[in-house]
């Protein structure tokens, strides 16, 4: 990965099924985004967007890898995860839509607003996807206040 | 940046840099620097726990002295309901109440009435509300601060109604003064404080606005003298307070307090800081938006269990229930005139005046681009650090180490790691210097700066 001095990365291993350390990367990613001093409504989408996405991985995934990279312009969030996949994307964008199991309703997830959620609190959205081996999630916040949303 | 006024004080005569306090503070506020704790005022929630933990007593809350009430023509007490907590089960509010009259305070006000029409508000304003959920109670002033320092996306979940210690004092002025003929700044009105952090939310409200209260004293303080001004009090002499009482507000001491006298379904409680961290998390990660209301203390068990008490906060959890049952068998009246508190809900009396606003921690730099360089130097110098937290060098852990390396407030020698480095370097320096000892005459700069550097690592 290119890095240079104005780009700060990082990245976070999550593994499938790993309920109790679910959430741990989105709250490290906010208090870097803290500790540099993005404004809160931006932090907010950000924690929001990566913890979805980790409780994706969680519920569904084998492992994946979340890198999160951040330049004075762009917040960009990747993740790249090996697991079945997702056969229909654009069902599977829908508000409502999810392949939960009754266990992961009773733990309050799986209301199927995990992915619209992400999209919503992301500026640019990508998702591509190869069934059978995995998921890949790009999601862009700008900083730069001129080119918000 | 603005000056934030703190209810707790080292004092440095007693300080003797035992660091116990630099582990336990849950913001990592504190830094011993040349043996002495100091405390970061922009980081610092006023929770307490470093009081708690002191082996020297070296920490002070800042609470008010009893001379104090000299300084107004008549003086009233308004104890937090913890305070009942503190004493034998037999001993009931009414016997606190008179023997707090008999310490030298004109009057005594029991606060739960007040609390429990600040309960009723609360259900109101929980009727009435349709923004983001839950809404977070504002009873405990250090996680209002908690939330201004590290939440602030939660902010406008703070639950906006006044304090009852705080309307209490402001009905109290109104009253007295028209009663007693005097002005309301001669009515002098003190809480009796459970914790520190009371004393700030007087001195510099979280909202900015003004307290109705002239100051606060320590149930600790004052519990001794309280125990023999109780003395000699018979049951029932002192019937009049327990007019004022009610069963809903004495709830407010323990955690869970309000949700329970309230009848709510879908709230939580939580108590102790480490778990209210855990809780807002997710309420910002939106796990907790199905709750509409949260109850959140930073002490275990809510005020009783304040670092300011005496009782074993569990003792006194359990003597607020046990009062509870006791004030129902007294016929005591359970809960004041809903009617009424609608009323004045309407009329807008229950809220606060001023507006909670975030107060975020200064970022590394505040420029976006070098705050992102700082971070990825302070990232290297985490790196090289052992990262077994040793405090040793007066910083709480390795990575709050490397953050005051990079903000230039301390030295990567200031880490023990680092010394065998140094003494090497310096023998090099030293062995350079012995051999060519024409240079000591010549340039005074090396030798001198050899010396300061010794003096650092002493």
């Amino acid at each position: 990965m290119m890095s240079n001095e104005n780009e700060l990365s990082h990245r976070f291993e999550i593994n499938g099924r790993d309920f109790s350390n679910a959430g741990r990367a989105s709250t490290s990613i906010k208090e870097i985004l803290q500790e540099i001093g993005i404004d809160s409504s931006i932090i907010v989408r950000a924690a929001i967007a990566s913890y979805e996405a980790e409780m994706n991985v969680v519920m569904y995934a084998h492992r994946a890898v979340l890198t999160l990279n951040v330049t004075p312009e762009k917040l960009h969030l990747k993740l790249e995860d090996e697991g079945p996949g997702i056969e229909n994307i654009d069902l599977a964008m829908k508000e409502g839509f999810s392949t939960a199991t009754d266990e992961m309703r009773e733990m309050g997830f799986g209301a199927g607003m995990g992915l619209p959620n992400i999209k919503r609190n992301a500026d640019e959205f990508e998702i591509s996807s190869t069934p059978g081996k995995g998921t890949t999630l790009k999601i862009t916040i700008c900083l730069d206040s001129t080119q918000k949303k | 940046m603005k000056e934030y006024f703190h209810s707790i004080r080292i004092d440095p005569e007693k300080c003797e840099g035992r660091m116990k306090c630099l582990r336990v503070c849950p913001t990592q506020a504190i830094r011993v620097r040349n043996a002495k704790a100091m405390i970061i005022a922009e980081k610092c929630i006023d929770c307490g726990e470093c009081i708690t933990v002191c082996p020297h007593s070296a920490i002070v809350p800042l609470t008010d002295p009893f001379g104090e009430l000299t300084k107004f023509r008549h003086t009233v007490a308004i104890p937090s309901p913890a305070l009942y907590a503190q004493f034998g089960r037999e001993i009931l509010p009414e016997k606190i109440l008179s023997g707090i009259k008999n310490l030298g305070f004109d009057d005594a006000f029991d606060l739960a009435l007040t609390c429990g029409e600040v309960s009723f508000a609360i259900q109101e304003y929980l009727r009435e509300y349709r923004g983001p959920k839950p809404l977070i109670s504002n009873a405990c002033p250090t996680v209002v601060r908690l939330i201004q320092v590290k939440y602030p996306e939660l902010i406008d979940q703070i639950i906006p109604i006044e304090l009852p210690r705080e309307l209490a004092a402001r009905e109290i002025k109104k009253k007295k003064s028209k009663q007693l003929k005097l002005k309301e700044k001669e009515i002098g009105t003190f809480y009796l404080t459970p914790c520190p952090v009371k004393m700030i939310s007087i001195k510099q409200p979280a909202e900015k606005g003004k307290s109705f209260l002239d100051g606060a004293i320590s149930i600790s303080d004052i519990y001794g003298p309280l125990l023999s001004a109780m003395e000699g009090i018979k049951k029932g002499s002192y019937r009049k307070a327990l007019e004022n009482i009610c069963i809903l507000g004495v709830g407010w001491a323990m955690v869970g307090g309000i949700c329970r006298t309230l009848r709510l379904k879908n709230s939580l409680a939580v108590s102790g800081l480490g778990e209210v961290l855990k809780v807002f998390d997710d309420i910002e990660r939106g796990k907790l938006r199905n709750i509409d209301f949260v109850e959140a203390y930073s002490c275990a068990q809510g005020c009783v269990g304040g670092s300011l008490t005496v009782e074993n906060v569990y003792i006194s959890y359990n003597k607020i229930l046990k009062l509870i049952e006791n004030l129902e068998f007294e016929q005591i009246k359970a809960c004041p005139d809903i009617r009424e508190v609608r009323k004045l809900y309407k009329q807008k009396y229950f809220f606060i005046k001023g507006k909670f606003e975030p107060r975020p921690l200064k970022p590394l730099d505040k420029d976006l681009a070098k705050a992102i360089k700082k971070r990825k130097e302070k990232e290297d110098i985490y790196e090289s650090l052992p990262k077994i937290d040793c405090g040793a060098c007066g910083a709480p852990t390795c990575l709050t180490f490397a953050e005051d390396v990079v903000k230039g407030e301390a030295e990567l020698i200031d880490c023990i790691f680092n010394l065998p480095q140094k003494f090497t370097d310096l023998s090099l320096e030293l062995s350079e210097l012995l051999k060519k000892p024409a240079c000591l005459s010549q340039t005074k700069s090396s030798p001198k700066k050899t010396s300061k550097k010794g003096k650092t690592i002493k």
